[in-house]
């Protein structure tokens, strides 16, 4: 049989083609377990990052997987919220939260809602209708004697994601118990140029909005979304310094874009009413 | 609305993949071809139109087949919902690259068939797109971007032409090369790397254009 | 032509040879993971890879693969030993492998991979044809990592994400050169290096063009 014949040529695709699926499948399959767990953990991470409960800071020591999946169990619990009424859609057969991934949601006819709103938007033309808040919970051995804030929440975690300038960001902000003040923000996937919009990893500016002697504050007094980040750098004498952040230098369309999904989360088409469920 | 969105939409997607988002100026794809055969601005010209066609073909295809078959839950609406859970995306790279290839040979035989006058201009070319990185490229950034089919036909076509308009620009500044004084290390691939990187340069001052919808 | 030596196929790509520097081969999907040394040498790490078992595979079934279908079953080859290698990235490395998206996957169209295999494999024997993959491989991480080097230090004063140059911005003396972590400086380096090869190795000067 010549190796140019056509039974020969079908018999060499047809014995490739099963070695290469099995060996693609395979590893596949093989993989899945641990790249799943790695999407986790990093998830988990982000969040806890977010709230400031582990350090991202390379100059830091990096948390082991296993400390981060302790520290998440004990102190994060998450809700399903619907974002249009703010309510929270309770753990139910209808609605198992280990089958729900908001980023599918968003994708599907059903799932999602058109975006409406006469203010910045997060560039996308749906939303996905039911998100995840990630609850931090008071720590239990703060204070000893006191057994009752075992329920109490110190902040909400948003989701919150948007388009940059190549890349839609992912990513989370921290929300203080107030309602209000901002704890800080992590992004946990972008594609944005690296040194210009991917700065938005760098730990100084991300410090901005952690810092905890000059909070920034998301909403102004009237309970507006005011949190804004502006271009160049923000003035220590303004009067809204409470609500202005850095812009990233160089990354104009960039920064831009996180302001605009920033406000747009927290905004009444996005987390707003949840939030205002829970302070009222 | 047919179309599922304003015509604008997509001639801003057209315009963003030819100037904004320039598959060989901004992501460095298709330069092995795009370096090797922009030596006169004929031969450019004639691989840019091949490379235009292939991708206006070959992204809404890949489109078709991510979202049919290889997309989380897509399999369960074809074959029924016992397959609904099934996640083919790892296979994607392989799907993507086999219809590009399989395109590319058909387009082949196709021209070679009824045009042979253009064949005989593109024909050499022909092989060398299979393994060029901007049309698989195309496909993937397709993907991330979660086109739907006629965004992805607008797409294909707007990469595609930037990507033919960038190798025909280049093939032209570098038959001018020619009677230029050029250093002899520099001579040749040196002095085309720095002319591209120059060229990258001036297409970068249109990022972040936003047209208005 | 001479029997080829075990160590000129694995050292000549090194300098002699250079497959971005002469052949102008797999330019095209890495450039864009050269802003960092860590993704650069990841990348340069799985292209050798991928480079080397695509060719001894290739090399060995070489005298099955009909003539007709030669491109697409070095392709399928090629396809599924980078898709192994992106899942074992996501799986083992898994923040590298997040800023390295898509270009991971077009290691398949680099032309490095399927040049060798076409030109090399396909004529010589499986152990050679590994070394050869593994010269090219390494010819190609030796730029990238002089990319990846020169662009990380002097685009974010950083090398492996290690402050080596204080920025101004966080209170040192060295003022970021933005452009460096351009599309275009990757370019300029690569014309420099080719330079710089050139003028040490004046045989390799181009006489036309």
């Amino acid at each position: 049989m010549g190796r140019d014949s056509t039974l020969g040529t079908l018999l060499v695709a047809l014995v490739l083609c099963v070695v290469c699926s099995v060996l693609v499948s395979s590893a596949a399959v093989l993989l899945r377990p641990l790249q799943e767990a790695n999407k986790k953990l990093d998830k988990r991470k982000n969040i806890l990052a977010a709230a400031g409960l582990v350090s991202t800071n390379p100059a830091d020591k990096k948390a082991t997987p296993d400390e981060i999946n302790a520290r998440f169990q004990a102190r994060v619990r998450r809700v399903l919220v619907d974002l249009a009424s703010g309510d929270v859609v309770p753990d139910s057969e209808e609605h198992p939260y280990d089958q729900y991934d908001a980023r599918e949601a968003a994708d599907t006819q059903e799932g999602s809602v058109e975006i409406q709103t006469d203010g910045p938007t997060n560039g996308r033309d749906r939303r996905e209708k039911l998100a995840f808040v990630y609850l931090v919970m008071k720590e239990k051995n703060d204070e000893k004697n006191d057994t009752k804030n075992n329920g109490e929440v110190t902040q909400y975690v948003l989701p919150i994601y948007g388009k940059g300038l190549w890349s839609t960001l992912y990513g989370f902000i921290a929300i203080d118990a107030d309602g209000k003040t901002i704890r800080g923000i992590t992004f946990y996937e972008h594609g944005e140029t690296p040194g210009l919009g991917g700065e938005v990893d760098n730990q100084s500016w991300k410090n901005q909005w952690s810092d905890k002697e000059h909070p920034k504050l998301a909403f102004d007094d009237q309970g507006n979304v005011a949190i804004e980040v502006i271009k160049g750098s923000v003035d220590p004498n303004s009067d809204e310094v409470a609500h202005q952040i850095d812009g990233l230098s160089g990354a104009t369309i960039t920064s831009r874009g996180v302001s605009d999904f920033v406000q747009y989360w927290l905004g009444d088409d996005g987390f707003g009413p949840y939030l205002k469920n829970q302070t009222n | 609305m047919l179309l599922g969105h304003s015509l604008n939409h997509y001639l801003n997607i057209v315009l963003n993949a030819v100037f904004i988002e320039n598959l060989a100026l901004a992501f460095f794809l298709g330069m092995c071809t795009f370096l090797a055969v922009s030596k006169n601005v004929k031969t450019a010209f004639g691989l840019g139109i091949a490379v235009i066609a292939i991708m206006t073909i070959t992204i809404p295809a890949n489109n078709l087949i991510f979202n049919h078959l290889l997309k989380k839950g897509s399999l369960g609406e074809v074959f029924g919902t016992d397959l609904s859970a099934v996640d083919l995306k790892f296979l994607g790279l392989i799907s993507y690259i086999g219809v590009i290839a399989a395109m590319v040979q058909i387009l082949e035989m196709t021209l070679d068939r009824f045009f042979p006058a253009l064949y005989n201009t593109l024909g050499i070319f022909l092989p060398l797109i299979t393994v060029n990185c901007a049309i698989l490229g195309g496909s993937l950034f397709m993907v991330e971007r979660n086109y739907d089919l006629p965004e992805s036909v607008a797409y294909g076509f707007g990469a595609g032409f930037g990507w033919a308009l960038a190798i025909v620009a280049l093939a032209g500044i570098r038959e001018k090369l020619v009677y230029s004084d050029v250093p002899d290390g520099l001579k040749g691939l040196g002095i085309t790397f720095i002319t591209v990187g120059l060229m990258a340069m001036a297409f970068m001052s249109f990022g972040g254009i936003n047209l208005a919808e | 032509m001479a029997e080829p030596k075990p160590k000129e196929v694995l050292l000549n790509p090194l300098f002699n040879d250079n497959p971005i520097a002469l052949q102008v081969l797999g330019i095209c999907s890495a450039l864009a993971v050269t802003t960092k040394l860590e993704t650069a040498v990841t990348m340069a790490i799985a292209v050798t890879v991928v480079t080397a078992l695509a060719s001894a595979s290739v090399s060995m079934i070489r005298k099955w693969i009909p003539n007709s279908i030669r491109i697409i079953v070095q392709m399928t080859i090629i396809a599924s030993l980078v898709i192994v290698v992106d899942e074992v990235l996501k799986a083992f490395a898994y923040d590298v492998s997040k800023t390295m998206s898509v270009f991971v996957g077009l290691i398949i169209t680099n032309c490095i991979v399927m040049g060798r295999a076409e030109a090399f494999a396909m004529k010589e024997g499986p152990w050679l044809s590994l070394l050869d993959g593994i010269g090219n491989g390494l010819g190609y991480s030796l730029i990238l990592v002089v990319i990846g080097f020169v662009r990380e230090l002097t685009g974010s004063g950083k090398l492996w994400g290690h402050v080596i140059l204080p920025l101004t911005r966080d209170g040192g003396w060295y003022e970021p050169n933005g452009m460096m972590l351009l599309a275009p400086s990757a370019f300029f380096i690569i014309g420099i290096f080719i330079w710089v090869l050139r003028t040490v190795k004046p045989a390799q000067v181009e006489t036309e063009g």
